[in-house]
């Protein structure tokens, strides 16, 4: 997607359905313009992420990831977004030990209304992690090559 | 057997044509990604013949698994699954790629939305290849409703589904219900008493055998889902039996606390501490005010229980019911509750509160008066009879200026919208000031004059024309007092000049701000708001009464400012959804529910036992089941989703240590296809 000199990072988001997968419409809606380093991943909430999801992400090749959710206390499922935030409170000090430096993952608290939150957050993070350069770390042992599917061999 | 996936590509119009080649996006997927046999593009896929081809092509292709890449799932998901149905391919083997909200109308380089559209479209495909048949779960309908508010549009949502035929609980936390409308002298553009319009919809509630009326009464909790809410309702101590009391009268007579502020008067009237807030109250009956008894007092002082404080006991004595007083002291909040299978929220609306514009003297100078102290002030029945009188002398205001957009439309002021009524109800005012007061002149600052609607431009016409109201366009900067007057500074940006009034009373059109509580109360019943706490609708165009949680409607001002027709309209339509609800007896829900683990033999679980699961879960939804051997002994205890508990948050999934949880429709290996299908190129 870019010149060879020039990098452009990868990131990944993990959205929940409710707030910032909505938002992130709404931003879309609003015709509102923001970098397309993004590929989005929903999920019904962030409290459904296992930590798992995010080192695979890694492993294809994000330079970065965002997990972004409903604001504390507006969760559609009450709690999810306050279990996603004691997960990674723990998560986090796991990533050095993983090779990863944790400033590699955001989280953000997006609401359905907020599409202009949505597009400073995102552009916030390809931009942060533009800075950070490129995340090499799992490239030797990323041994899956393009398509993972145990059928595409077959096809 | 692999699957064979059908990939369709929306043109959407131009929408996403426009910035996306939707062409190479069909002819990439059908190229790179395995697994697919058809792709094809239509100019729009949500039209009857885009289905019609989407149908066709799952019959003729036999395709087992549906990617469409259009707009956002949360339009047209249902629509394409729906469609699939009909050819009989579950449902739950259509998956949609968001290339418009998320793509192309975000991105506006051709290469690069059409680079980013392609990956979409890999990822939604790899996922459908994982997706499994799933069945909707059948949920019983309990046929009864409930409807938060008892302003003019939680009393007509409750009126036309308790016509309907249906139950209605209806919760008002105020003392009687009638909400704002009730408190409004003359309503536009026809003039006519909003009490005459009002009060015969409140008796028929009051009178209504489907209709189940609980007053100063507030939602404590909500539970359960679609169908089958538990609804927790908290009584406020009310010190009065309804059921006893006749509201005769006698007690609010006799009671010595006569100069506490009416709420109903917007405090330019008095009331007792034992009051009905409006004569045509529903129910008719008192309320005591525990804050400011002096019963209540005494004994807060003392610290003794209320029914052996001495001071004034006025009120039980007046009471005229034997051998019971309809008074009772000693009430206490009560909980009740209910089970419904639909709930309307119609919880209104504040006004702003006065101090925020501190140049205009709001709450500062008695002169200075809110659009519904106004109302008050002109209303017959109001503290001065509908005389218009300043609060401050009781003198009649000979030159009164009106400011529009108080708060509306000042993103300073934290409130950016437009409050839609203000300008209808300023010119009404103006005619109804002309109407008292015939010497008298109106001014009215306004940016502009909003007044779309069916004859709402004539009125507001006729009050510049025919009444007299002399128009100033531009905004007030300063409100001050001199002697007993007060001298308005603005500008007229018409003729470019500074203007200076010395006016004898400034009534401010305060914009329409949501309820202080609104977001706690979205809380409560997981519902979303906007960012000015009004509570959002799904869509704003196609589903404008549906909350974001099923089974729960909007009605009225709590969804966003409006004036009394479209409260009407829209707690209508939020009654006609209940009413199709309720008609049926068993509903489908969608299946995305956890399961755990049990393989065969039936003795088997991956489940350990730890139910760390049962902590997380919001909704209690994980029980405990034995899995027993032939002999009846307990092998081990295991985790069980209840189905019609679980709402399908994946917290127990991401939380399950042995990987024995999977969230039906998000399960790991789905969302795995989706992760490793991100390329970038």
């Amino acid at each position: 997607m870019s010149e060879e000199n020039k990098f452009e990072p990868k990131i990944v988001a993990f959205l929940c359905n409710w707030c910032t997968y909505a938002g992130a419409d709404l931003a879309g809606t609003g015709r509102k313009q923001y970098q397309a380093n993004v590929r989005v991943i929903k999920l019904p909430c962030t409290g459904g992420i296992d930590p798992l999801f995010l080192i695979k992400a890694f492993e294809r090749g994000a330079d970065g990831i965002l997990v972004s959710g409903c604001h504390p206390g507006d969760c559609h499922y009450n709690s999810g977004n306050y279990h996603a935030r004691r997960r990674w409170n723990v998560f986090r000090p796991l990533l050095e030990f993983c090779g990863i430096n944790p400033e590699r993952i955001q989280f953000s608290w997006v609401s359905a209304a907020e599409g202009g939150k949505w597009v400073e957050t995102i552009n916030g993070v390809i931009d942060s992690i533009r800075a950070l350069g490129p995340f090499e770390g799992y490239q030797k042992i990323n041994t899956m090559g393009p398509m993972v599917s145990s059928e595409s061999a077959n096809q | 057997m692999s699957k064979k996936i059908g990939v369709f590509v929306c043109h959407c119009g131009t929408n996403i044509s426009a910035t996306v080649d939707v062409e190479k996006v069909a002819e990439e997927a059908k190229k790179k990604n395995p697994g697919v046999t058809y792709t094809t593009t239509h100019k729009y896929m949500c039209s009857d013949p885009g289905q019609k081809l989407l149908r066709d092509k799952i019959k003729e292709e036999g395709l087992t698994g549906i990617v469409v890449a259009a707009c956002s799932p949360k339009m047209h998901e249902r629509t394409f699954r729906n469609a699939a149905i009909k050819t009989g391919l579950n449902p739950y083997h259509v998956e949609i790629s968001n290339i418009r909200e998320q793509c192309s109308w975000v991105h506006k380089d051709k290469a690069v939305g059409t680079t980013k559209s392609i990956d979409l479209v890999r990822m939604m495909t790899e996922k459908t290849r994982k997706d499994k048949s799933l069945k909707p779960i059948k949920v019983h309908v309990t046929k009864r409703a409930l409807v938060i508010g008892g302003g003019i549009a939680g009393i007509q949502a409750a009126l036309d589904i308790a016509d309907g035929g249906n139950e209605v609980i209806l919760v008002e936390r105020e003392a009687s219900i009638g909400g704002h409308m009730a408190q409004l002298s003359e309503t536009f553009p026809t003039l006519d008493c909003s009490q005459c319009i009002m009060t015969p919809k409140m008796v028929e509630v009051a009178q209504h055998e489907n209709i189940k009326l609980y007053t100063w009464s507030e939602i404590e909790a909500v539970g359960g889902y679609l169908g089958n809410f538990d609804i927790k309702i908290r009584k406020k101590a009310r010190s009065v039996d309804l059921d006893l009391c006749t509201g005769c009268s006698s007690c609010w007579q006799v009671c010595p606390s006569k100069k506490i502020k009416s709420e109903f008067d917007m405090g330019l009237g008095n009331r007792t501490a034992i009051y009905v807030p409006f004569p045509q109250a529903i129910p008719s009956k008192p309320v005591i005010d525990r804050e400011n008894c002096l019963l209540f007092k005494d004994a807060r002082k003392k610290n003794i229980p209320p029914n052996d404080s001495k001071v004034c006991r006025k009120c039980i004595d007046a009471c005229p019911i034997a051998p019971v007083k309809a008074i009772d002291y000693s009430q206490e909040d009560e909980i009740v509750e209910e089970k419904v299978g639909a709930i309307v929220v119609a919880t209104g609306y504040r006004e702003l509160e006065d101090g925020l514009y501190g140049e205009y003297g709001g709450g500062k100078y008695k002169d200075v008066i809110t659009g519904l102290q106004f109302e008050r002030l002109a209303s017959a029945s109001g503290p001065t009879d509908g005389m218009i009188k300043r609060p401050s002398d009781g003198k009649e205001p000979e030159i009164i200026v009106f400011i529009q957009c108080v708060g509306s439309r000042d993103p300073s002021k934290g409130c950016s919208y437009c409050s839609k009524t203000c300008c209808m109800y300023t010119a009404k005012h103006t005619m109804l000031y002309k109407h008292k007061v015939h010497h008298g002149h109106a001014y009215v600052f306004y940016i502009d004059i909003r007044c779309a609607g069916k004859s709402y431009e004539e009125f507001a016409q006729r009050a510049i024309e025919e009444e007299g109201a002399t128009y100033l366009r531009g905004r007030v900067s300063r409100v001050y007092q001199k002697g007993d007057k007060l001298v308005v500074l603005g500008a007229d940006t018409l003729t470019g000049s500074v203007v200076e009034i010395e006016a004898e009373m400034v009534v401010l059109a305060s914009a329409m701000k949501a309820q202080d509580d609104a977001g706690e109360f979205a809380r409560k019943l997981s519902i979303q708001y906007d960012k000015d706490m009004f509570f959002s609708e799904i869509h704003p165009k196609l589903k404008p009464v549906e909350s974001s949680s099923a089974g729960i409607f909007l009605a009225g001002t709590c969804q966003g400012p409006k004036d009394i027709p479209e409260a009407v309209a829209q707690a209508g339509a939020a009654a006609s959804k209940v009413l199709a609800l309720l008609s049926s007896d068993e509903l489908e829900r969608e299946p995305v529910v956890a399961r755990v683990d049990r393989q065969l033999p039936p003795v088997f679980s991956t489940c350990i036992g730890c139910f760390y699961c049962q902590k997380v879960c919001p909704y209690s939804a994980i029980e405990q089941e034995d899995i027993k051997a032939r002999d009846g002994s307990v092998i081990k205890t295991v985790a069980r989703v209840n189905e019609g508990l679980c709402q399908g948050c994946g917290l127990c999934a991401a939380t399950c240590r042995s990987k024995s949880i999977e969230l039906a429709g998000f399960n790991d290996e789905q969302i795995y296809a989706e992760i490793n299908a991100v390329e970038f190129n």
